[in-house]
């Protein structure tokens, strides 16, 4: 009965081309955001900040950035977790040996230097396709965790091999304490949010999904394979290693090269495709099961009453967590944001059949 | 075309080869030692080639890119130790070969038939699901300990021609047991596929889920079938593996690595698989003695998946693997 969009009528160019071209898709919208920039600092807790919310805004992110080139490209990489250690590293690298730069402009080169990397690894696609480049994904991914443990440049010679990230400010605003860094995560991946969706649904985003489709096809039609392949690893790679430079200052604070092992390069393809591949909101509905999943396991036990050691409990949840991934395959295999649409189109219909 | 990818190709090979004999002209090393370390790379290649095989059967037969293969050897490996606690080895071997089909007819109705007809994509994430679920289910079972397989293989090295050269070569027994193990295991499993009746229905499903179904020759079974020959693959590779790493954990890792031998060989290809397992481990070897010590060492964990990525760039389709055309 509400979710309607009967009498909305598109009277011009603009107004057919927008974000959200359906009334109640934009209040929903600037409500949810509201909510998120001003409700969720006074209502959530530290924990939540720490243990969900944060994690959970990075990882959507860098899904983010793996949906561009699985989901919209077709290009199966398994090297996610690869990338995001060159941006965790290379923001380090930039904030240490250059301290007057602004944090920002630190990011946006650390995402710059993920996209040389990314687009460099990419180059083999034009020539491999479909599992065989998934496998050569992984060359990127075993390479840079080598790299980054053994050359000791990266990690300017730390005698652990782990690193810190120096205290973060921008314009004298510190960022710290958990609300400030949400706000700051949060802000960052609205914008890229913002730019993806509009990458994907103008001229390049359609090349890319053109290139997924059927590349032969593609390539008759007047799309250089070359530049759509290649646009869609630099942008992707720019976003992974982004959320990589945020995980790991973030985040972490922290970290060593394990963190970014090729675990993490699973669990990002695990969200692109349980929230749904080709899917903007999928990625973030993705990235959401995947972090909540495992502490709601962990915290299933204990609240059921039924006392497991720690060992047993992790056996348990891996145990319940490949399940629970085939079932959700089963059940849908397009994905959470498939789900979303068909829940949608329930909705604009309710109460009538048709 | 063709020839100057054969061409291409070759050069590649020649390319390989003398990089191989370099060290050797250089100097660099000794023949004896040389050999050594060909040998043990030859070796270990061998037992990438006992995970790979288990890939290429399963992909050849359903289209599936099943990485649960590795999780599998682990789990083999790992009830076969703990069974063999309490029973003699034939027993428990026979018990796990049980287990495996058993295995292999849960993942054909849990897994593959609700998913039958979805993207490669979509059924690759689902053995990567069953993977998770393997390792959760064979570590809350049977333990997470590092155990030691003991099937009575000779565990000391032997020394061979030492009247040829000064000091001998040293030649792991147990390795060659392992190689002849797995040549024993692709002779059965070739004649398995070109002489009987099923081996045959494997192929025809292999080239045609559709023409196959319509011949009737039923798809499930045959998915049964291939997953319990995997099955078997995988605990040979368990046997293998366990008893000359120990079984732990970490034996998944290192399956990780049958994954540039099935690119490199081609995923459709069964002698690709022991050749490019024959090749990842000799370069694997090759590149960390001689080349690593420049790099601060450790280049094995990357070394064979640049390698692969490497040939691909000349052969897209790997070694042996069909060669696909795109039609529009």
């Amino acid at each position: 009965m509400i979710y309607r969009e009967t009498g909305q009528f598109k009277t011009t160019y603009a107004s057919d081309q927008q974000l959200f071209p359906i009334l109640q898709d934009r209040v929903i919208v600037v409500a949810f955001l509201l909510f998120a920039f001003v409700g969720v600092p006074y209502l959530a807790s530290d924990y939540l900040f720490r243990a969900i919310i944060t994690p959970f805004l990075i990882l959507s992110l860098a899904a983010l950035g793996l949906n561009i080139l699985v989901g919209y490209c077709g290009q199966l990489s398994l090297g996610t977790g690869g990338f995001m250690a060159v941006g965790a590293y290379a923001a380090y690298n930039l904030a240490v040996r250059f301290p007057q730069l602004n944090l920002i402009v630190v990011f946006i080169l650390a995402g710059l230097c993920a996209t040389l990397v990314g687009a460099l690894f990419g180059i083999p696609s034009l020539r491999i396709k479909g599992f065989y480049l998934a496998v050569t994904t992984l060359a990127a991914q075993f390479f840079l965790d080598w790299l980054f443990a053994r050359v000791g440049w990266f990690t300017n010679y730390s005698s652990s091999g782990s690193v810190a990230a120096p205290p973060l400010a921008i314009f004298g605003w510190e960022i710290q304490g958990p609300v400030r860094k949400y706000l700051f995560v949060l802000s960052i991946v609205c914008v890229f949010a913002l730019l993806a969706k509009n990458l994907v649904r103008g001229a390049i985003g359609r090349s890319w999904m053109a290139t997924r489709d059927m590349d032969v096809a593609a390539e008759v039609i007047g799309i250089r394979p070359l530049h759509a392949k290649l646009t869609a690893f630099a942008v992707s790679s720019f976003y992974v290693g982004l959320a990589g430079a945020l995980w790991a200052f973030i985040y972490l604070g922290a970290w060593e090269p394990l963190a970014f092992d090729v675990n993490r390069s699973f669990e990002l393809l695990f969200m692109v495709i349980i929230g749904g591949l080709g899917s903007i909101l999928g990625s973030f509905l993705g990235a959401a099961f995947i972090v909540i999943l495992p502490i709601a396991l962990n915290q299933l036990p204990a609240a059921l009453g039924v006392p497991l050691s720690t060992a047993t409990v992790s056996e348990v949840e891996l145990m319940v967590f490949g399940a629970l991934i085939v079932f959700f395959l089963i059940a849908e295999p397009r994905g959470l944001a498939r789900l979303w649409a068909v829940g949608k189109e329930k909705l604009r219909l309710w109460p009538f059949p048709h | 075309m063709a020839t100057r990818r054969g061409v291409l190709t070759g050069a590649f090979f020649a390319l390989l080869a003398l990089a191989a004999v370099a060290p050797m002209l250089t100097g660099v090393a000794k023949f004896p030692q040389w050999l050594e370390i060909v040998l043990g790379g030859l070796m270990s290649g061998v037992l990438y080639s006992l995970v790979a095989l288990g890939l290429v059967l399963i992909f050849k037969a359903s289209g599936v890119f099943n990485f649960a293969q590795g999780a599998m050897v682990l789990f083999a490996a790992l009830c076969l130790v703990r069974l063999m606690e309490r029973m003699p080895f034939v027993v428990a071997l026979a018990l796990v070969l049980a287990i495996m089909v058993a295995l292999a007819w849960l993942v054909e109705r849990l897994v593959l038939r609700p998913l039958v007809n979805q993207e490669g994509i979509v059924l690759f994430m689902a053995t990567l699901g069953v993977a998770y679920f393997l390792d959760g289910f064979g570590q809350l079972a049977m333990g997470s300990d590092v155990y030691t397989l003991d099937v009575g293989m000779p565990k000391e090295p032997k020394i061979l021609f030492e009247s040829t050269f000064e000091g001998g070569i040293l030649v792991s027994t147990e390795d060659v047991i392992a190689a002849l193990i797995a040549a024993v295991l692709v002779a059965a499993l070739a004649f398995f596929f070109q002489k009987t009746a099923t081996g045959r229905a494997l192929r025809a499903v292999a080239d045609d889920h559709q023409a196959a179904q319509s011949i009737g020759i039923p798809l499930n079974r045959i998915w049964v079938i291939v997953w319990s020959v995997a099955g078997l693959v995988a605990l040979v590779a368990g046997v293998v593996w366990g008893s000359k790493l120990g079984v732990q954990f970490s034996l998944q890792q290192v399956a990780l690595k049958a994954l540039p031998v099935v690119i490199l060989g081609g995923f459709t290809s069964i002698p690709g698989a022991i050749v490019g397992g024959l090749i990842i481990g000799l370069g694997e070897k090759l590149s960390e003695v001689y080349v690593g010590p420049f790099f601060g060492g450790g280049i094995e964990n990357w070394f064979a998946y640049v390698l692969a990525l490497v040939f691909l760039l000349f052969r897209p389709e790997g070694l042996f693997g069909e060669r696909h055309i795109d039609r529009v």
